[in-house]
């Protein structure tokens, strides 16, 4: 076993990313390497849910375990759990990442590693670094100190997703969206479903391998999923239309609530004891003036991370969609495409005996302008009323 | 019409925008006059003078000239001495315009100037209510248009005292009217200025009244309401009327199932006549397009909101 083999489907990824490991050791140790054996920049890419930060977290945990990434060590486990000593994240908690965090982060990664191996800078969804942020790191990326490990995150190496400059620095690993077959096997060796359910999950995932993984194991989520692809049924109205959006956006907000506020919480309650509120005597008073202002940027980190948790929730909502009626339209051509929702074919094989190809497709479209109005920046709610109005008009 | 214009002007007083305005007024004159006409600005307080010499000297090729000299009060003592001796013969194919506060400083140029029969042309800033008055009838009738000493009243206590927002409300209204302005057309246009938002767009676009959610939208851009507030208006109004299409009942039956205030519920009621379901699907996707547009993705936010308020009108039927 080791920590690559929750890649699913990602074969050629994962050997270059032992290959330079393995060199990575031999540095440790004081061995030669070869010259660009090693690399101080990775730059994951692949499509959403192919497991970019899964690969990079792996290859952490293999830069700083003594058998190259056991997967059972505490080097390991730390790593993977998040709480190696020389192993920090950059999770973009908000819409993109502030220069000032990233200043402070180039700074610490700096230092020399504490485990004496390899101090480690991950940052996910490096697409979302503002361009202030994005030169700080370059020029940490440009000179990179001898012990030092860049690992970004971004969708593709388009220069909308990462700098042209960035790029040219690091070396890219590119993933690819992964097989059913590859996620089913996953979810089977890893998480212990049964043959059944991951197959099902990793074809209702569509390629996702972390949202297959919440659909096995998180009833809420199945909940979530089968409200969605009833969704097409009830629409029988304008009335049912606008209801309908209401559903959808409501259920996104509370699936978001429900992965943020637990966290928000402790979160709160952590930064409030390390700031000792409702602390008596010298200095309490001082304290509590600046405590404020603190307190005030933690709730806006937590508003802006609670926005993008619903735009996240939304979007799978609309992918779920997304892919009831491609397999609407898949039945009208009777193309013999694998549906994607198998569970509700008979549904969808019914709908295509009343719809005609075209109509399918101008559903599908329909789904689809949406995501892409939402990333346009319309309000989610008018943009998800405006496609089920085209959904029930067909 | 090719008048000559008088060959020694003098802009006297100290409003910025009326200086300015007769100044660009007399450069336009003479462009239109003459598209090749030689036009050359100074600031007096920076120019010496041989450069003026020079400025006004005959040209080897003959053309008009239009010399304009901003801030004249602070020309310095030799340039007033070459200015006033000019003055006494000007060149005829040359025409000089100059600016001046009209205080005590470089007083000796304006009285010069005026002594040697420069056309007056007054800018001193307007501190009676009656010159107010009478600056908005001139204005309004120099754009074509005429109106009532009442009307220029009520447009000065709707818009104050600005001569440049006065200047642009009369250009305004001449646009929109036709010219012919009344007390009532002011009243109209100014009813709860500063209430103008959003609603008051949607309200005019979902009963298919395309002038007056025209005129409601310019207002509000005009009064500074933001354009992404008004397209959240432009997809409610929308909603409301498409949420109630088709329902019966009193609006308190029908708030909580519809989760609206049963006085939007019954205004709702009565805005969705004349709407089909074909037009509200048509309406809210213009809605829901314009809510982009104001996000960034249009070059023009107003024109984007103007074709939307249009779009939603015309979705009604019966008003293709
Ligand atoms: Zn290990």
């Amino acid at each position: 076993m080791t920590v690559f083999d929750e890649l699913a489907g990602q074969r050629a990824a994962v050997e270059v990313l032992q290959k330079a490991a393995g060199a990575a050791a031999a540095i440790v140790r004081g061995d030669q390497v070869p010259a660009g054996a090693m690399t101080h920049a990775w730059l994951f890419t692949g499509p959403p849910g192919s497991g970019r930060s899964m690969a990079a977290r792996a290859f952490a945990a293999a830069l700083q375990c003594v058998n190259g990434g056991c997967g059972t060590c505490a080097a390991c486990h730390t790593t993977l759990g998040g709480t190696h000593a020389d192993v920090r994240f950059v999770v973009p908690d908000g819409l993109s990442i502030a220069v000032s965090e990233m200043r402070a982060l180039v700074l610490r990664a700096a230092s020399s590693p504490t485990q004496g191996r390899w101090q480690v800078l991950l940052v996910e969804d490096a697409d979302r670094l503002t361009e202030a942020a994005g030169n700080a790191l370059l020029k940490a990326i440009e000179e990179p100190p001898p012990r030092t490990v860049f690992l970004l995150c971004t969708p593709s190496t388009h220069p909308e997703d990462v700098s042209v400059t960035i790029r040219s620095r690091c070396r890219v690993v590119s993933l690819t969206t992964p097989s059913a077959a590859a996620i089913a096997g996953v979810l089977v060796a890893r998480d212990g479903a049964s043959e059944a359910d991951a197959a099902w999950a990793a074809a209702a995932a569509q390629g996702h391998v972390g949202r297959a993984r919440k659909l096995a194991r998180d009833p809420a989520s199945r909940d979530r999923r089968q409200a969605v692809l009833g969704i097409p049924r009830k629409l029988t109205s304008i009335s049912a239309a606008f209801d309908a959006a209401a559903m959808l956006i409501s259920s996104a907000e509370e699936e978001a609530a429900a992965s943020v506020s637990e966290v928000s919480a402790k979160e709160k309650a952590e930064l409030e004891t390390a700031l000792g509120a409702g602390g008596t005597g010298k200095g309490a008073a001082a304290a509590a003036r600046g405590t404020a202002g603190i307190l005030k940027d933690l709730e806006r980190k937590q508003k802006s991370r609670a926005t993008r948790a619903q735009r996240d929730a939304l979007d799978r909502a609309l992918m779920d969609l997304a892919g009831l009626y491609r397999d609407v339209l898949a039945f009208t051509l009777k193309s013999g495409t694998a549906p994607v929702h198998a569970d509700v074919a008979e549904m969808t094989r019914a709908a295509a005996a009343k719809w005609t190809p075209e109509s399918a497709l101008r559903r599908l479209e329909a789904v689809l302008a949406c995501r892409e109005a939402i990333d346009a920046n319309v309000k989610p709610k008018i943009a998800v009323e405006a496609m089920m109005l085209s959904l029930w008009q067909g | 019409m090719s008048t000559t214009p008088a060959p020694l002007r003098l802009i006297l007083g100290d409003d910025e925008f009326l200086s300015a305005r007769a100044v660009s007024s007399a450069i336009r004159a003479a462009k239109a006059a003459d598209p090749g006409a030689d036009i050359r600005e100074f600031d007096a307080g920076d120019l010496v003078s041989g450069a003026l010499a020079e400025a006004v000297s005959p040209s080897l090729f003959g053309g008009q000239r239009l010399l304009v000299l901003r801030a004249g009060q602070d020309a310095k003592k030799d340039l007033i001495t070459v200015l006033l001796a000019y003055a006494k013969a000007p060149d005829p194919e040359v025409s000089l315009v100059v600016a001046h506060a009209g205080g005590a400083k470089g007083k000796a140029l304006s009285d010069g100037l005026r002594a040697a029969g420069a056309e007056i042309i007054p800018a001193a800033k307007i501190t009676k209510a009656r010159e107010r008055t009478a600056f908005v009838r001139d204005e309004i009738r120099r754009l074509g248009g005429s109106c009532s000493e009442d009307t220029a009243d009520a447009l000065i206590s709707a818009v104050g005292n600005d001569l440049r927002e006065l200047s642009a409300a009369c250009s305004q209204l001449v646009t929109d009217t036709g010219g012919k302005i009344t007390i009532e057309v002011v009243q109209r246009y100014y009813r709860g200025r500063a209430e103008v938002s959003g609603f008051t767009v949607a309200d005019a676009a979902v009963i298919g009244d395309v002038p007056g959610a025209l005129e409601a939208l310019r207002w509000a851009l005009a009064v500074g309401v933001d354009p992404v507030p008004i397209a959240d208006a432009l997809a409610d109004g929308v909603r409301s009327v498409a949420r109630v299409a088709g329902t019966t009942g009193s609006g308190y039956q029908l708030a909580s199932s519809l989760g609206m205030p049963p006085w939007k519920v019954e205004r709702a009621q009565r805005q969705a006549r004349g709407w089909t379901p074909e037009g509200l699907v048509t309406a809210m996707h213009a809605a829901a397009e314009v809510n982009a547009a104001v996000k960034g993705g249009a070059e023009d936010r107003a024109y984007a909101l103007e074709r939307a308020v249009l779009a939603v009108a015309r979705a009604r039927r019966g008003n293709r």
